[in-house]
């Protein structure tokens, strides 16, 4: 089960011990995470909720390795990544971690095939395995029919899945989505989340996801507050508000 | 091979900009190569001048001729092995814009100065007995539709009247700069007209300048310099150059065109380097949402920086090389259509300065997108999806 208390195992796949951002703005130091603590383990769906500027997207950076730590460690699967060089963090990104975000942020010039194909073209994979691997993916999302059109041509709800076909395709131990539903109707926002259920339940997928959406973190399994750079259990969030910190 | 259809798909990502600056490369390109072309036209002498052969002229300047009587004390000099001498025509052919060399000549000596132009032995023999024969080069031949046997009037200039002209030869160059535009007629034809017009008493025995020709090149300084001593302190004092210094100078006559292209091609790269490195700027900046999503699945700082440097690349040289195939195009324009042919006929891109204008395109295009792609390899991938 999920831990924000530091006392999790080494069996967690995610392990982060006190960790701790600190941005310096204009002399000012606002720390954005302090001293926090999380243990997720494999196949867990966990949501992060917290109000704007809480440090949610920042807790996910440093999670999938786009930014480095203050203060803590982190650690996915016995690799402890906080030391790791810029190169190396890359090339662990490339194997570990799939990232969904709210922009979809997809290659508008590439078709939904490039765009999937984009984390394969750095494996040693053939032409002939990239294309069977891509297949899949967009089979899974459910856009085989779908696969040689351009961004521009998809619905936001079917880009949103071309996103998630990129960040299974290379298979990497947890997925990252931060606010995967933001930018859609409720429609497309649940047909996106039936799919995150299904990756976690079928393919026993790791995700972590941030979210401001209330129905949207009910599906997760658990659902993490963070609020002045803490994380709490949803069920502790008073004791926060209070001032009490676990 | 397999990022080939990522930089493609970016290259054609903004259409019309990319063929502007495909455009602009082009442009610039054909612009080098025509420079580098009438360089070589202009140089065209130096680079076939004979190492073994002097060119002594008047001290005072080429316009002022020197007498006949200094060939056979020029023959004198140790190291000389055979003189020649030549006088600048300047006769018309129908118009003044059909511009070609016309040089007065001495039969007995010039074929063995000059070897390397070919005229059949009985083209030759004709000419020689010819007073009023000609040898023509095969390129102003070509131009003008001569052949063996046809009779041509020239308007003499400083040298008036109308001069007729058998065409007994054609010459050609055995290499591939020598130049086929000249047009040789007897030394004898020219005495003769000076014997029948007295008011132009001052040319007689006088020549243009003279050529000689040395046993061993590494005498030609002390030949030089032995031809200057001889007549110094007389009243046609000589001026002794090798050949090759001898067309330099002549084509500085011209202005300094070497400084001159020079300076174009250096404002026109500086000029491209701006547009194409403003250019690539703009194409790296609307892509930094992209740039960070390709870093976050995976892709390497290195790649990001090789990626926008390949395009640039692409770019430059897809350009350089449309630019400098248009520049060969103008080489092969026929003289009626391209009229910088008059004076330089031969046009001529070598294969080597293809290379080099590709290779200086390349730099432009490295260079222009140098900086954009320091700024795409160091692009953190947080605070560029912070700014989408």
């Amino acid at each position: 089960m999920v831990r924000v208390d530091g006392l999790g195992g080494p069996g967690s796949l995610i392990q982060a011990r006190g960790l701790g951002k600190t941005y310096s703005r204009g002399g000012e130091q606002i720390h954005v995470l302090q001293a926090l603590n999380l243990d997720v383990q494999q196949g867990e769906f966990v949501a992060f909720m917290g109000p704007s500027g809480s440090g949610k997207t920042t807790l996910l950076n440093l999670l999938g390795g786009l930014d480095v730590p203050s203060a803590g460690s982190i650690t996915v699967a016995g690799d402890e990544i906080t030391h790791m060089s810029r190169r190396r963090l890359t090339e662990w990104r490339a194997r570990h971690v799939g990232f969904i975000f709210q922009m979809y942020n997809l290659i508008p010039v590439l078709t939904a095939f490039q765009n999937v194909e984009l984390p394969l073209l750095l494996t040693s994979l053939s032409k002939e395995q990239r294309r069977k691997h891509v297949e899949t993916a967009l089979g899974v999302v459910g856009l085989s029919d779908r696969m040689h059109h351009f961004p521009r041509q998809l619905s936001g709800g079917q880009e949103q899945r071309v996103t998630i076909a990129r960040a299974i395709v290379s298979d990497p131990t947890f997925l990252l989505c931060d606010e995967p539903t933001g930018d859609l109707d409720r429609k497309s926002a649940d047909e996106i989340m039936e799919l995150i259920l299904r990756l976690v339940k079928e393919y026993k997928k790791t995700v972590l996801m941030v979210t401001h959406d209330p129905v949207v973190a009910a599906r997760a399994d658990v659902t993490l507050h963070l609020e002045k750079g803490v994380l709490v259990e949803a069920g502790n969030l008073q004791s926060v508000s209070s001032g009490g910190v676990r | 091979m397999k990022f080939l259809g990522l930089i493609r798909a970016n290259l054609f990502r903004k259409k019309i900009r990319l063929f502007l600056t495909l455009g602009s490369f082009a442009v610039a390109m054909s612009l080098f190569g025509i420079l580098v072309v009438i360089r070589v036209g202009f140089n065209q002498g130096i680079d076939v001048a004979g190492a073994d052969r002097l060119v002594s002229y008047n001290r005072v300047g080429l316009v002022n001729p020197l007498p006949l009587s200094y060939r056979d004390r020029i023959m004198q000099i140790p190291g000389v092995s055979l003189v020649t001498h030549h006088n600048w025509f300047g006769g018309v052919y129908q118009d003044p814009k059909n511009f070609f060399p016309q040089f007065v000549i001495d039969p007995e000596n010039d074929r063995k100065v000059f070897s390397e132009f070919s005229i059949p032995d009985d083209q030759w023999q004709t000419f020689l007995k010819d007073r009023q024969g000609a040898i023509v080069g095969a390129f102003t031949a070509k131009k003008f539709g001569w052949k063996v046997g046809d009779r041509v009037p020239l308007q003499g200039t400083f040298l008036p009247g109308t001069w007729e002209f058998n065409i007994d030869g054609i010459y050609h160059g055995t290499r591939a700069k020598d130049d086929e535009t000249q047009f040789w007629f007897q030394w004898a034809n020219l005495e003769n007209y000076l014997e029948a017009n007295k008011s132009l008493d001052r040319y007689k025995g006088m020549v243009g300048w003279y050529v000689i020709k040395v046993d061993n090149p590494d005498n030609s300084q002390r030949v030089a310099k032995a031809v200057d001593a001889l007549f110094s302190n007389s009243d046609y004092e000589t001026r002794t150059d090798s050949e090759s210094n001898f067309a330099a100078n002549f084509a500085k006559q011209m202005g300094n065109i070497q400084f001159l292209i020079l300076s174009i091609g250096s404002i026109v790269f500086f000029t491209l380097l701006l547009v194409t490195g403003n250019t690539m700027a703009i194409a790296v900046r609307e892509r930094t949402s992209e740039l960070a999503v390709l870093k976050a699945v995976g892709y390497s700082d290195r790649f990001v920086l090789l990626l926008v440097l390949g395009e640039a690349a692409l770019i430059a040289v897809i350009g350089g090389v449309i630019g400098l195939a248009l520049a060969k195009g103008f080489t092969l324009l026929p003289a009626n259509v391209n009229p910088v042919r008059t004076f330089l006929p031969l046009l001529y891109l070598s294969g080597s300065m293809f290379a080099v204008g590709i290779a200086a395109a390349l730099s432009v295009g490295l260079l222009s997108g140098f900086l954009p792609a320091l700024g795409a390899m160091r692009l953190r991938v947080v605070d560029a999806l912070r700014r989408v």
